[in-house]
């Protein structure tokens, strides 16, 4: 069955810091799911993208994914 | 199709504005294609009627690490529905990254009418745009045929080596300034893929989101003139881009050859990954030197 198409809603972008390195966080609404993005800043590379019912559950989550990525990443003195 | 601003760009041509694709991406003659970094995006809502390209297993030869043949890159068309005619728009996560390796590949072989949509799928969801989960249906063509290779527009290691050695181009690292210092190997958070950090000796540091607004949009004409020819490239002299594994460096790529219009423009897929894996390759560590002093 064809599902009629929705529009994404309250799209929002924020910036934290994790682990040092800065992370984009976006997140919006399609129907009833939220979604949210965490890429990092440069190179603007997604560490994480899942959905949620809420959209402090979606973020809190694809925070939680991005830090434990971002906390991997070694740093060489240069 | 493009607005006053794109009309600046050398071939404005090769970009539609999200509206165009909102009111075009049904037309029996265009074919809409996400291509993303993450490919599950394309299952949360894409364009109504988009179908989808995974770059890791569909732009790509799975078992050599090259591009598509031309084979490959014909039948990846007739499975799509794509004919030699067809608008082939393109548009994906991260301001188009993808989208931009995947157009690289279809003017490589030759593709007549391919697009980007200005902004990418980042636009889209800003403007509270349609999305859909519907796969269309595709009714598969089969008389597609791409041109030979054009490898103008590729750059292989010997070319790099030798660009390297002769100063003959002008080399752009479109990675983060930690890549191209060395201080991490891999963008932050990813696998580490190289033996070495740094960059080739003589590039400049022009990382490829530099080229793009907070919309996902390209920058203006005179903007990336700027950009660029403060690094000194400004189209008088071949110009090799490359980053880490060749898309982001296709999105300069892009900047470079269809916006400003330069036209020795050529993209190095095989990027750090293998430059940066060679035994005996020069490597340069921290900030590169001012461009006056090259």
């Amino acid at each position: 069955m064809k599902v009629p198409a929705m529009k994404a809603e309250a799209y929002a972008e924020r910036r934290v810091e994790l682990e040092g390195w800065p992370v984009n966080v976006t997140s919006w609404r399609l129907g009833e799911t939220w979604h949210a993005n965490a890429d990092n800043v440069s190179p603007g590379a997604t560490l994480a993208r899942v959905a949620a019912a809420s959209r402090q559950e979606a973020e809190e989550k694809a925070i939680a994914r991005a830090r434990e990525l971002l906390s991997r990443t070694h740093r060489r003195a240069v | 199709m493009y607005n006053q601003h794109m009309s600046d760009y050398a071939h404005p041509e090769v970009l539609v504005t999200t509206q165009w694709v909102a009111d075009h991406a049904a037309d029996p003659n265009v074919r809409v294609v996400e291509i993303d970094v993450d490919t599950k995006a394309y299952d949360e809502g894409h364009v109504p009627g988009a179908i989808a390209w995974a770059w890791n297993t569909q732009l790509c030869d799975t078992l050599t690490r090259d591009i598509l043949s031309k084979e490959q890159f014909e039948r990846l068309n007739n499975d799509s529905g794509v004919g030699n005619d067809t608008t082939l728009v393109l548009y994906g996560d991260n301001n188009n990254w993808f989208a931009a390796w995947a157009f690289w590949q279809a003017k490589i072989y030759g593709h007549k009418d391919v697009r980007l949509m200005d902004g990418g799928r980042k636009k889209w969801l800003l403007e509270g745009r349609e999305l859909s989960t519907d796969k269309p249906a595709v009714k598969p063509a089969s008389g597609y045929r791409a041109s030979e290779a054009d490898l103008s527009l590729r750059a292989f290691l010997p070319q790099v080596q030798e660009a390297e050695r002769s100063h003959g181009a002008a080399m752009i690292d479109v990675r983060s300034p930690q890549e191209f210092t060395g201080e991490i190997l891999a963008p932050p958070g990813l696998p580490e893929t190289c033996q070495r950090g740094g960059h080739i000796p003589g590039a400049r540091n022009v990382p490829w989101a530099t080229a793009a607004n907070q919309d996902g949009t390209f920058k203006s004409f005179d903007e990336l003139r700027q950009l660029y020819g403060k690094e000194g490239v400004d189209g008088s002299k071949p110009v090799i881009a490359y980053c880490r594994i060749g898309e982001r460096s296709s999105h300069t790529w892009f900047v470079l050859k269809y916006l400003l219009g330069y036209n020795n423009v050529r993209n190095y897929d095989g990027s750090w990954t293998e430059w940066g894996n060679l035994v005996g390759a020069p490597v340069e560590r921290g900030a590169a030197a001012a461009a006056s002093q090259r």
